[in-house]
């Protein structure tokens, strides 16, 4: 899905440079905590996340996630843009909650990282 | 015979400048241009171990080596150690402060994602003279 159809879906505000609104995200996956985002595959996924500290955007270029979107319209800090700035990682803020937000984009179509889905 | 050197400062409880350090191996991992599966593995495990010495250990650094195999991490730290390495590498296991999970930390899933990340794995720690760990990561051979 492309970065403008998710900031669409989410009536985000795309807050780092609008160069990058035709990157496609292959993914997407949720999380507040980290290292459990770390042991996913979350390359070029979006991350939907409610934390918003500088971490979130050192993780999330360890990672390799492609864009960030901050919910509930937690808005990330000038050192923060600045840091994602200088990795090219896309930054926006959504005022929906996390299961909205996710809930969203997954009725246009975007998908979980994981590859085949758990056996009942 | 190692091709690169390179150390790098962490600082404990700097949650400003946390993960610096991994993200400079990162970045001289992608100007050698290395496979990017290798560079995520190495990254990952960088960035866990940086994270561990800045909650969990004392002032430490991180040490890159490159030579022809392997990419190898050497983290160590002045803190008081980890206690029970084999209880350590559970994953879930955590002692993380209420400010570390704040941070978004303390899940319990660093050390066991280090394991998972690396082809060798050494963690050295004695209670009360800080945590040493040792990682190798394979080149790929074509
Ligand atoms: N450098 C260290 N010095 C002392 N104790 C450590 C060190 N590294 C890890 N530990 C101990 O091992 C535990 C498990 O580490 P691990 O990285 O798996 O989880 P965590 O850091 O608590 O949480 P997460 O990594 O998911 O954010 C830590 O909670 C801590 O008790
Ligand atoms: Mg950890």
């Amino acid at each position: 899905m492309k970065l403008s159809e998710i900031k669409d879906a989410l009536r985000a505000e795309l807050i780092t440079a609008d160069d990058c609104l035709n990157m496609y995200l292959r993914a997407g996956t949720a999380s507040d905590l980290m290292s459990d985002l770390l042991t996913g595959p979350t390359n070029g996924a979006l991350l939907l996340t409610g934390l918003c500290n500088v971490q979130v955007v050192r993780t999330s270029v360890v990672a390799g996630v492609a864009a960030v979107v901050f919910v509930r319209e937690k808005h990330p800090t000038p050192e923060m843009i600045a840091q994602a700035q200088e990795h090219g990682l896309p930054l926006l803020s959504t005022s929906f909650t996390m299961f909205s937000a996710c809930g969203r984009l997954f009725d246009k179509g975007l998908r979980g990282v994981e590859t085949k889905a758990p056996r009942p | 015979m190692s091709l690169l050197k390179r150390s790098f400062e962490i600082k404990a409880r700097d949650f400003i400048r946390a993960g610096e350090a991994a993200i400079e191996v990162q970045k001289i991992l992608k100007n050698i241009g290395f496979d990017p599966e290798q560079i995520r593995r190495a990254s990952i495990c960088a960035y866990e171990s940086e994270m561990n010495v800045v909650m969990h250990g004392g002032d430490g650094e991180l040490v890159l080596t490159l030579d022809t195999e392997k990419i190898m991490l050497d983290i160590n730290d002045q803190g008081s150690g980890i206690e029970d390495v084999d209880l350590a590498l559970q994953e879930g296991y955590s002692t993380a402060s209420q400010e570390d999970r704040e941070m978004g930390f303390g899940a319990g899933m660093g050390l066991p994602n280090i394991k998972k990340n690396a082809d060798f794995l050494e963690i050295l720690s004695d209670k009360g003279a800080g945590a040493h760990l040792k990682i190798g990561i394979n080149l790929r051979k074509e």
